[in-house]
């Protein structure tokens, strides 16, 4: 029930926006040319990147024209679909147990609060689980996850800050393994994808996972702020290419900003979003949905 | 492929194109300033901003200033710069300073923009100005925040002043009170990350303003934002009518159009650039640098055109392919030297070179008698020594040392520069991803 609706509701500010847009355009532009540019620019404005704009667009004109049908539904309805279909290119992966996912991604997206929230995602859902500290970087970031592993009542594996971040996924995957743990969620220091130490460090902690619990179901989750602009393109791509990505959690959905980045992100690297994060409470986060979120986009 | 291109690297396209063509009509600049149009779009900068930007370039260069021109490509990315200076500018505007001490800065912003880590970077800037901040721990939301920034406030070597999860409006009074009597001269608030809808978070805000005298309300936004970045700035301006803004993580790959949009969007200047994760990695905004580092980080044409007067068209060409070809010998960079003396001021150049603010070349580096002395070691070189740098023994630095009154250790010098200065020509050409921009 409202669990299918807090996507469409986070993104009702959202929906405002675009849907009032594409009203005006509505009552203003008969269908043409100008109508079309101007849908571009309403989906660029969403944060949707150029070039997906550029494509969707001239699909939704294709199909118009060839329908021979002009009205606002007809058009809206066919943005919306195509929409949705580009999200399904990515399919949502299927969670097996035991299963490690490591959440990586810039500085300041979420992934700590997001952890926290995955973690009593799997408790309400009767797994056991555990996290791994393995933000060993950013000062204070192992006691902030400790005060998340709390609230949602999961054990948490942990050394010293400045130490290294493998020794700590190291720790945790053979405690995983000892008490039989169904997940294990692994924090990783934010870090910019430019930075080919760090996105060394991040590779190493993803051969030790490897390595080390060949027999668990391994994901990698690039945390992605709402926030973000075209740039989410550069991270997801270069992310892809160090440890390979199994899905994206889109987190600060709440505010107002669009997310329309993730259509490329679907469409061109073939990364699903799987889960979006809809505040700051351990309970706010969703599995995705496509055609809710489509339904909250337009 | 354009999809990863940087606004510099699609402006240097575009107008590598242009460049190639002689004089311009209506019609050809129309078109480069639609490609304009979609780079800036790709670089993130809002479409409300972009499209005026656009206007106001196109109205600009399709008049007869550009037709008139004897080079129309070159007039037209000059005024491309001037008015991205324009939309960014006007230049470095410094922190202010309270008439009645202490100095109260707020720091404010988003979740995750860099807020806790910018407070320990500006005590180190403070500290180094001679001033005595005190940081003030006032995100009491977010799970181990006041940790962090005592962690932070250590290595940058200023006091934090905590109150636990005490409201945040009566931690500040208190903190202000401590600082008159403990003789701080600057207090900085760290504020919890909150939305620009959060009603009942930016009445907290709003409460801390009343409670103490606020100098400064900075506005931490992260670089990679997207459209919505103008949304944000104008909120947080309208409610709290903020002095400034500080755009962080700029060291990523992000193309910065926040960084013209909010200029635009709320009339409040950039104060701040993070560009990195250590305590010193802080740089003053420079609207102009930024303008040419967006426009192609030591944009080579603007720097042929600045020196239209100086070097013949013939010779700015050939430094031009010299740059391209990175086949820059010391020869070259003494007629640059030259030139430089002819157009008046080392600062224009270092503007102009490609990497000048990554590699921090310190403007002492460049002054008057540090160029005489780079003539004189360069004269006193053989030719083949000009075109050959790395035949240079310690021997023929002697030689060199004593030919042109200086030390080996100058040579030295000069020669580390003269490589630098190659390796960034080198990177200009090279990928985009290396670019800070």
């Amino acid at each position: 029930m409202g669990f299918f609706g807090r996507i469409r509701d986070a993104l009702k500010k959202t929906k405002e926006s675009v849907a009032h847009k594409m009203r005006q355009l509505f009552l203003k532009n008969k269908i043409g040319d100008a109508f079309y540019d101007e849908l571009e620019e309403i989906l660029i404005s969403a944060d949707v990147s150029v070039k997906t704009a550029e494509q969707v667009v001239a699909e939704v004109k294709e199909e118009a024209i060839e329908s021979k049908i002009k009205d606002e539904q007809f058009v809206t309805d066919l943005l919306k679909d195509i929409l949705e279909e580009t999200l399904n290119e990515a399919p949502m992966p299927k969670i097996q147990y035991p299963c490690v996912m490591m959440f990586v991604g810039v500085n300041g997206v979420g992934k700590t609060t997001t952890i926290g929230k995955v973690a009593n995602y799997f408790v309400r859902n009767k797994k056991s689980v555990t996290v791994a500290a393995a933000d060993t970087f950013r000062a204070a970031a192992i006691d902030q996850l400790g005060v998340w592993a709390d609230r949602a009542k999961v054990r948490i594996v942990k050394h010293e800050e400045g130490s290294d971040p493998s020794a700590v996924v190291f720790d945790a995957v053979s405690s995983a393994k000892a008490r039989g743990t169904d997940v294990l969620l692994i924090d990783t220091a934010g870090r910019l994808h430019v930075k080919e130490n760090l996105m060394n460090e991040l590779k190493k902690m993803d051969r030790v996972v490897e390595r080390e619990f060949p027999e668990a179901h391994f994901y990698k989750f690039l945390v992605l702020d709402a926030t973000t602009g075209q740039n989410a393109y550069s991270q997801a791509k270069v992310f892809k290419d160090a440890v390979s990505l199994d899905g994206i959690v889109l987190t600060k959905l709440d505010g107002t900003a669009k997310g329309g980045f993730v259509f490329s992100l679907c469409g061109d690297l073939h990364i699903p979003v799987v889960f979006a994060g809809v505040g700051e409470k351990l309970e706010d986060l969703e599995l995705f949905d496509a055609e809710q979120f489509v339904e909250g986009f337009i | 492929m354009a999809l990863f291109a940087s606004l510099s690297e699609r402006l240097n396209h575009i107008f590598s194109k242009l460049t190639k063509r002689g004089k311009l009509t209506e019609l050809e600049i129309r078109q480069a300033m639609r490609e304009v149009r979609i780079a800036l779009l790709e670089a993130d900068v809002n479409l409300k901003v972009a499209k005026n930007f656009i206007a106001e370039v196109s109205e600009k260069a399709v008049g007869q200033q550009v037709l008139a021109s004897l080079n129309p490509a070159q007039q037209v990315i000059k005024i491309v710069n001037e008015e991205l200076i324009a939309l960014m500018g006007p230049g470095n505007v410094k922190l202010e300073v309270a008439p009645k001490l202490p100095t109260v800065i707020m720091m404010c912003g988003l979740q995750g923009a860099g807020k806790t880590t910018m407070c320990a970077k500006l005590a180190v800037q403070l500290k180094k100005q001679g001033k005595r901040p005190l940081l003030v721990a006032g995100d009491i939301y977010r799970p181990a925040a006041i940790d962090q920034l005592k962690v932070v406030g250590g290595k940058a070597g200023a006091e934090v002043f905590e109150r636990g999860t005490q409201d945040p409006v009566k931690t500040a009074k208190e903190a202000v009170e401590y600082a008159r009597k403990m003789g701080f001269d600057t207090v900085v608030i760290d504020t919890a990350g909150r939305l620009h809808i959060d009603e009942r978070l930016m009445q907290e805000l709003e409460n801390i303003t009343k409670a103490v005298e606020v100098t400064e309300i900075l506005l931490t936004v992260d670089a990679m934002t997207g459209q919505d970045a103008v949304n944000v700035a104008e909120t947080f301006n309208q409610r709290l009518n903020i002095t400034g803004v500080i755009l962080t993580k700029l060291d990523g790959d992000t193309r910065g159009g926040a960084c013209l949009s909010i200029k635009a969007v709320t009339g409040k200047p950039i104060k701040f650039i993070g560009v990195g994760e250590k305590m010193g990695d802080l740089e003053p905004f420079y609207p102009d640098r930024m303008a040419s580092r967006i426009l192609g980080m030591g944009d080579v044409l603007s720097l042929i055109e600045k020196a239209q007067e100086a070097v013949t068209e013939q010779q700015a060409k050939e430094l031009e392919k010299k740059m391209r070809e990175n086949t820059f010998t010391l020869t070259d960079y003494l007629s640059q030297f030259e030139t430089l003396k002819k157009m008046g001021g080392a600062n224009a150049l270092l503007a102009m070179l490609p990497g000048a603010g990554k590699y921090k070349i310190k403007e002492g580096d460049l002054d008057e008698k540090r160029i005489e002395r780079t003539r004189a070691i360069i004269l006193s070189m053989t030719p083949k020594e000009r075109d050959n740098p790395q035949i240079i023994n310690s021997s023929r630095k002697r030689r060199i040392a004593l030919g042109s009154g200086t030390t080996v250790q100058d040579i030295n010098q000069l020669l580390k520069q003269f490589e630098q200065t190659k390796v960034m020509m080198k990177q200009m050409k090279g990928k985009g991803r290396r670019m800070p921009f």
